[in-house]
């Protein structure tokens, strides 16, 4: 089987000025009941890997910088 | 990846609403057991409460309603197939666990006075209990379960029950969604608390993941009590509600309605009597919707500037507080127009309508040391404070189970067969993306299963669905993720197969929208005044029989039987 890399725009963004999960937060990570962000080692900074998102969140209300912002997805809105 | 064994006395299953109330009362009914919370995310925001709760749907408050009224309310809103043993012992449970929630720290609306502000909704009874600070829901079970110590395992997902020879409850099995490791707990007694079963249908706006309910809840613990061979019953009785169109929170006329807000049609005209979901009032929906004066609206632009301000406050910043920003996507405002509705898609959920697992008044499933609680436990319309008062059951009744219990042995052939069936999808190279399973199969359940129901159009939906269960080992996982996904896909197709079968087998209609059947149109209290059963029978296979109803302890006369039949708002026609 072969496959294809579609493109699809993720609803929920991170500030990278913000984020501090490079000295260990991983707070949104830890609270999306989707288990869909992730961090970016190489970054430092948290992301959203799968665009599987109930827009419910949590993410954006525990996050202690206020880095995350959750959009209704693209086919949503 | 690993294989990690662990041995608990309560093994709890979900830790959304009904769990954790489950764990705490197990605990406090013996503190010496052993109890572990199992939850699939985090259980700090899990679940259907993740952001907290609007209101409880159900109250039965002394002084503004009685059990016998609620156990007639719900008995009819739900067609009369009901165990009103079941529904009373929540109603008369109610009003304890709401002191309890409120002296654990869970704001409640009171009056002046200090009285419980109660609100109607219903058609009958007054029963929905605003809790305009209800964001800390979930901050406040957390501190119960810490306090009492329970067990929590986070990120693991549970994909079958382990039994002993005389099948009853060993343990369980499961596989962590970060790490693929797989966990075999063994445990004296199970409950059950993995919410409605909620990625069964698609969403009309095709994101996969847009659903009434959290998406968490796939319907494992459906397939879970399956497996084990438990009764599951009023699977053919779906969960549909009337969602704002294209995005997934409810209308709210449990929030507007007390305001005067209220459901109306493309003329802002009112055209059902009573906005309290139930099939029927789903019916008329579907009809206004499809109808000439269609589509439906949530109308709240009559209402003084205040009173608004209130409603977005409750409705922007609780439940699904991402609302606000739908709208203000869209330019829409309450004050100047008229909100948009749709209908959902289709699901399993007693929370809401009636299908789940069977369970008798102290939360017992068919299968000793199986418990239920909560929106996949079926206890008819029983929403947040029946998944709390039936976690509670659950817990006590588990617990009192442990002490007469020894640990069962487990049988290794189980493990071994589920480890490669859990593993299956890391070994296939070049397979099928779960994703793309995923989306044609709750294609398939719309365009075969979505009310009206046609009998020849369910029959195609089972072929395809068998056709589907090939290729699930054909499925390839990249990662744990994946993994608990095509997992999750194994559950959901089970789903589908029994709302098929036990739609098919109930050959008449029933709960207006929830199970119309275009070819029986009629309802048949003389043949199918019964509950329908599914189970896994001893050769394996799908079967579906009948259960007679209990003799109800709470009788209803003539009228208020049809209280739910008409609640179409019939016109006068106007003079000529
Ligand atoms: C949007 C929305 C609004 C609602 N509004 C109201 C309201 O205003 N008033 C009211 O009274 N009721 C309301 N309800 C209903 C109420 O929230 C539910 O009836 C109740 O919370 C259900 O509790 P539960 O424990 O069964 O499910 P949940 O609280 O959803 O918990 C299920 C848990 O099981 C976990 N899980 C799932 N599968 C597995 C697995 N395989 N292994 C391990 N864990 C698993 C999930 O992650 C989840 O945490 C609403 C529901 C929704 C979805
Ligand atoms: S919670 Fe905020 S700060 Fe922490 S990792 Fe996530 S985005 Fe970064
Ligand atoms: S909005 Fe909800 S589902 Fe989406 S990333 Fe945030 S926590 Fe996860």
């Amino acid at each position: 089987m072969t496959y294809a890399l579609n493109r699809v725009t993720v609803p929920v963004t991170v500030d990278e000025e913000k984020c501090i999960a490079a000295k260990g937060c991983t707070v949104c990570v830890d609270v999306c009941p989707l288990d869909i962000l992730a961090i970016d080692l190489a970054k430092g900074t948290a992301y959203m890997k799968f665009d599987e998102c109930w827009y419910c969140m949590p993410c954006e209300k525990d996050c202690p910088t206020g880095a995350v912002h959750v959009d209704i997805p693209y086919l949503l809105r | 990846m690993n294989t990690i064994e662990m041995e608990v006395d309560v093994l709890v299953i979900g830790g959304g609403t009904a769990g954790p109330m489950a764990a705490a009362k197990a605990k406090e009914k013996n503190p010496a057991l052993r109890v572990l919370v199992m939850e699939k995310a985090n259980v700090k925001r899990s679940g259907a409460i993740s952001m907290g709760m609007d209101g409880l749907n159900n109250a039965v408050i002394p002084g503004h309603a009685t059990p016998e009224q609620y156990v007639k309310e719900i008995t009819v809103a739900n067609d009369g197939i009901v165990n009103q043993k079941t529904v009373m012992k929540y109603a008369t449970s109610s009003f304890d666990m709401i002191q309890e929630l409120d002296s654990w720290g869970v704001k409640f609306e009171k009056d002046e006075t200090g009285d419980y502000a109660v609100k109607k909704v219903h058609h009958i009874g007054t029963y929905v209990l605003p809790m305009p600070e209800g964001h800390n829901m979930k901050k406040v079970l957390y501190r119960q379960l810490k306090k009492r110590r329970v067990e929590i395992t986070n990120r693991l997902m549970a994909t079958r029950l382990l039994l002993d020879e005389g099948g009853a409850i060993a343990g369980a099995m499961a596989v962590d969604s970060r790490t693929a490791d797989f966990y075999v707990i063994r445990s004296k007694t199970v409950i059950l608390a993995t919410g409605a079963a909620g990625r069964l249908g698609m969403p009309s706006s095709g994101y996969l993941f847009g659903t009434y309910e959290n998406p968490t809840n796939a319907g494992d613990g459906y397939s879970l009590a399956y497996h084990a061979g438990a009764e599951l019953s009023g699977i053919e009785c779906f969960q549909i509600n009337p969602l704002i169109k294209d995005y997934n929170g409810p209308s709210c006329a449990y929030v507007t309605g007390p305001f005067g807000g209220y459901t109306a049609n493309a003329n802002g005209d009112r055209f059902i009597e009573c906005d309290y979901w139930s099939g029927q009032m789903m019916m008329e929906f579907y009809k206004e919707l499809e109808g000439g004066n269609g589509p439906v609206f949530l109308k709240m632009d009559h209402l003084a500037e205040e009173t608004i301000s209130t409603i977005e406050e409750i409705l922007h910043t609780n439940e699904r507080p991402s609302r606000g920003r739908f709208h203000e996507g869209r330019g829409l405002d309450y004050r100047t127009g008229m909100v948009e509705m749709h209908i959902s898609e289709i699901g399993l959920c007693s929370g809401h309508s009636g299908s789940g697992v069977w369970v008798n008044e102290h939360a017992e499933t068919t299968v000793p040391g199986l418990y239920a609680a909560g929106d996949l436990a079926c206890v008819p319309h029983n929403y947040m404070l029946g998944a709390f008062v039936y976690g509670k059951l659950a817990g006590e009744s588990a617990a009192e189970y442990c002490a007469s219990h020894a640990l069962p042995p487990v049988d290794n052939a189980q493990v071994e067969a589920e480890r490669k069936r859990v593993w299956g999808p890391l070994d296939v190279v070049d397979g099928l993306p779960p994703g793309q399973v995923e989306y044609k199969l709750r294609r398939m359940v719309n365009d075969y299963l979505q009310p009206p129901k046609v009998t020849r159009k369910m029959e195609i939906g089972l072929q395809r669905f068998a056709e589907i269960e090939e290729d699930l080992s054909r499925m390839s996982a990249t990662n744990p993720h994946e993994l608990m996904r095509a997992m999750e896909i194994h559950a959901i197709r089970d789903c589908a197969e029994m709302a098929a079968q036990a739609s098919l087998y109930r050959k008449e209609s029933r709960w207006g929208l929830y199970h119309y059947r275009v070819d029986y149109p009629e309802k048949n209290d003389a043949d199918w005044f019964v509950h329908v059963q599914v189970k896994k029978d001893a050769n394996g296979n799908m079967s579906c029989f009948t259960r007679p109803i209990e003799p109800y302890i709470v009788a209803l006369d003539e009228e208020e039987k049809t209280a739910y039949q008409k609640l179409r708002i019939v016109k006068e026609p106007a003079a000529a």
